[in-house]
């Protein structure tokens, strides 16, 4: 039988994993729902916005230059196919759509890396105009080469927040201050783990060093309070509490992410098992330590399979398309048991990471009962608890059923993680027995011009 | 000696919920068993539709009962389960499916449900939104739509208030006859129950359940696929369907559009359903050309359940044709949330008083001849 190996994701897993099929000499197809191969890290400019790559990418500007030197040369023995997405999922058929349309791609072998996206921890007033997600601000700046706000507030946690900070005030932009929710330098029994990171570890600091030098404030350990709005529901401030005294900064713009969460959708359409992470307080779904899913031929990579961050990521994508070759009887490549020590050290570090800068689910869980937490539906965390203690549910699908959260545009993948943290304390259980939102196609919401105008 | 009830029921969707409270509001001790959430399958995930017009004449009468008691839920459970009497517009693309508008509109009648008859001005003027392509429509004010996701939940919740025993999540592992009526024994191992009737409410596995007591019939199983867009304000207004039922489309009062066409694929035993993409594709093409508005509004979800469906496309509603005190209410092919009220209704009074007012024999079991012999 011939193998009919399909990417989905052309981000550094993807990327990585369509490299090493090339060099095993197969020809496989590469699905990105972006326009340009590199996935959300590299993300690119539109042509007449280009700046140089020290400018978008820092520290990873050579891997930046890598990445799209390795397209380059991969490109004629791959079948590329930007601006497309997978949008449903049938017997060995992935349902795309793009801008022509919809089709369908067959696989025998499936490569799925669909990446991340933001972990949001709502606030009062999180839905304020002015206010955007962290990566969402950091695509604006790298993609678009636009800002999100004269004067700007980065709040939540991660190393991403001090990465984006430090390219806003890079580009111009008046960065009011860096608010992390969490204590990283609380917990001195954590540091020979995050030590353990390198040179990452090392650019965080810097990244820290460099706003401080600029005279930014970078307060850690904040419990933000409330996102402030004129009449016209405009973000003019930021209200939150730092060793215990109530402080408010003005800002006509607010970058809000605590770290990311995996992009499971599809693993979930495509009937893979999943698990609950404890430490990411996400489902993630099942692999082998080469990212085999339960599923036969299909194999996980990179941030979609747990958040690992992008160096992992082109690892995990090396070691899922190994697990392939060997599957189909190819030989595999030398640098698997590198990979695997690659993946297993970063593991402590990630962890480290994770743990660094949590995601604040009990404050989640704490939200008074005017905050709202799924914007789509307009629901506040009190109807949410209202729904648990009306029906006596705990499971997150059948809260979903009575309430609607999670039904609206966003399909649960912004709110979901904030409402299943509120369900579990509502009903004084765990976040791992409220269950996951289960996946529905379309994977992403698509006009129904757009499907109509695909049939043949 | 293990707990006798009156009735026992098996399945917890909306028929199974409704029998549970309207035996209890009639005295009865009541047990029901449901393998998953009561509402979890069919009951719950389905079109959401609420009318009589359209429908095979047996089944009628006990849709014109049931409508009466979806106006009147508020006052039975307590909550009216976003039930709204929209009406319900069923378009005619020829003149020939206009005749039998008109055809179905008298036999309508016969069981007093209005209906009118719009000729193409009369869509043109009251519904703008329709493509202009149908010959007329006819539209029945009193049919309308509900939220299929609360509706047997919500039954089940008013039978447990009133002491009805409702144990979810569990299988029955047999259930058979005894001396003074039947014991059920569920798969956790837990203790055996004894009832003096026995009604079951299967749904797509109502023939398994019928044929633990010799009574077999041939029931498929079917997943109607639905899609439901994102919301948009108020355009649409009444339930919308077409002679031949080619798509199904209702605006919620949320203002989401529901819609639905053709059948995604269903696995009964592995209790699995999934819509299909190629059907979506269709539902979508047909929506369109029915409400040409919809081509800018964002398909949000598409999500199927597993329904049982009889040869005839008519349900099973009636006593056992063999075995006494053993009741059946399956297999209502796609269309049964509308009736689930009633079925409750009746299932009560024949399990209880032996008889019922509402004319259901169209819908017994044994018009599927020859009854009763196993299948080779």
């Amino acid at each position: 039988m011939s193998t009919t190996a399909v990417i989905i994701g052309a981000g550094p897993a993807g990327m990585a994993a369509a490299e090493m099929l090339v060099h095993a000499g197969l020809h496989p197809t590469v699905l990105d729902e972006g326009g340009q191969p590199g996935g959300q890290i590299f993300r690119k400019p539109q042509a007449q916005l280009q700046r140089p790559l020290e400018k978008l990418y820092g520290f990873d500007a050579a891997r930046a230059r890598r990445v799209n030197a390795t397209f380059a040369s991969l490109r004629s023995k791959i079948d590329y196919r930007p601006g497309i997405q997978v949008w449903a999922v049938g017997n060995e058929i992935l349902h795309l759509i793009d801008d022509s349309g919809s089709s369908v791609q067959a696989w025998t072998h499936l490569i799925v890396a669909p990446g991340a996206m933001d972990r949001i921890a709502p606030v009062r007033g999180w839905t304020a105009v002015g206010l955007y997600s962290l990566g969402g601000a950091q695509i604006a700046l790298k993609a678009e080469a636009a800002v999100i706000g004269r004067r700007v507030i980065f709040a939540g946690s991660g190393p991403l927040l001090y990465l984006v900070a430090y390219q806003y005030a890079e580009a111009g932009v008046d960065v009011a201050a860096v608010l992390e929710t969490g204590h990283p330098f609380a917990q001195i029994a954590r540091l020979p783990a995050l030590l353990s990171g390198g040179r990452l570890f090392a650019r965080g600091l810097y990244y820290m060093a460099a706003l401080r030098k600029r005279g930014i404030p970078i307060l850690t350990g904040v419990r933000l309070q409330e996102v402030i709005r004129d009449s016209d529901d405009r973000v003019t401030a930021l209200s939150f509490r730092h060793r215990g005294m109530e402080q408010v900064e003005s800002c006509d713009a607010v970058a809000l992410g605590h770290g990311l969460r995996s992009e499971t959708q599809l693993a979930d359409l495509l009937d893979i098992e999943f698990s609950f992470d404890a430490v990411q307080r996400q489902w993630l779904p099942k692999t082998d330590q080469d990212g085999r899913s339960t599923a036969s031929n299909i194999y996980l990579a990179g941030d979609g399979l747990s958040i690992r961050g992008s160096e992992i990521a082109e690892a995990s994508g090396r070691l899922a398309a190994s697990a392939l070759l060997h599957d189909i009887g190819l030989p595999a490549p030398s640098k698997v048991e590198r990979d695997r020590r690659t993946m297993r050290s970063a593991a402590r570090f990630r962890e480290a990471l994770e743990r660094t800068f949590a995601y604040p689910h009990e404050e989640v869980a704490a939200l008074p009962d005017d905050v709202v937490v799924c914007r789509c539906e307009g629901l506040s965390a009190g109807a949410i608890r209202q729904t648990v203690e009306r029906c006596g549910e705990a499971d997150i699908n059948r809260v979903k059923a009575f309430c609607r959260v999670g039904m609206g545009r966003c399909q649960g993948r912004l709110c979901g993680a904030a409402a299943a943290e509120i369900v579990a304390a509502a009903s004084g259980t765990t976040i791992e027995s409220v269950g996951r939102m289960r996946g529905q196609a379309p994977i992403k919401p698509i006009p129904l011009a757009e499907l109509v105008r695909s049939r043949p | 000696m293990s707990a006798m009830f009156d009735i026992a029921i098996i399945g917890g969707g909306l028929a199974g919920c409704s029998t549970a409270l309207h035996a209890r509001l009639k005295g009865a001790s009541v047990i029901l068993f449901e393998r998953g959430r009561c509402g979890g399958q069919a009951s719950g995930v389905n079109y959401g539709g609420v009318r009589q017009q359209g429908r095979h004449p047996a089944e009628l009468s006990l849709s014109r009962r049931s409508r009466t008691i979806w106006g009147s839920l508020q006052q039975l459970i307590g909550t009216d389960c976003e039930f709204a009497a929209t009406g319900h517009l069923k378009l005619a693309r020829t003149d020939v499916d206009m005749e039998d508008l008109i055809a179905h509109q008298a036999l309508l009648g016969e069981h007093g449900i209005h209906a009118d008859i719009l000729d193409a001005r009369d869509l043109t003027r009251r519904f703008p939104y329709l493509s202009g392509r149908y010959a007329g429509g006819s539209y029945c004010g009193e049919d309308g739509q509900a939220n299929p996701r609360l509706v047997a939940p919500a039954f089940a919740k008013a039978a447990r208030a009133l002491g009805v025993v409702i144990r979810e999540n569990c299988k029955i592992a047999v259930a058979e006859q005894a001396e003074n009526g039947f014991v059920i024994r569920p798969a956790d191992g837990s203790p055996a129950i004894s009832a003096r009737r026995l009604i079951n409410t299967a749904g797509a596995w109502g023939a398994e359940v019928a044929a633990m007591f010799g009574d077999v019939v041939k029931e498929t199983v079917m997943a109607p696929n639905m899609c439901v867009t994102e919301p948009i304000p108020p355009l649409i207004g009444p339930n919308l369907g077409i002679c031949g039922g080619s798509i199904y489309i209702r605006q919620a009062a949320h203002g989401s559009v529901i819609f639905g066409a053709g059948l995604g694929v269903a696995d009964a035993q592995a209790l699995r359903a999934r819509p299909l993409a190629e059907v979506t594709l269709e539902a979508a093409a047909a929506a369109v050309e029915m409400v040409p508005h919809l081509r800018n509004v964002l398909l949000l979800r598409s999500w199927t359940g597993i329904e049982g469906r009889m040869p005839d496309g008519l349900p099973v509603l009636g006593a056992s044709p063999t075995v006494e005190g053993l009741f059946h209410a399956f297999g209502f092919s796609g269309h049964g949330f509308q009736l689930g009220p009633a079925v409750g209704a009746v299932l009560a009074e024949l399990s209880l008083d032996g008889d019922t007012p509402t004319s259901i024999s169209g819908l017994a079991m044994d018009r599927f001849a020859p009854f009763a012999v196993p299948a080779p």
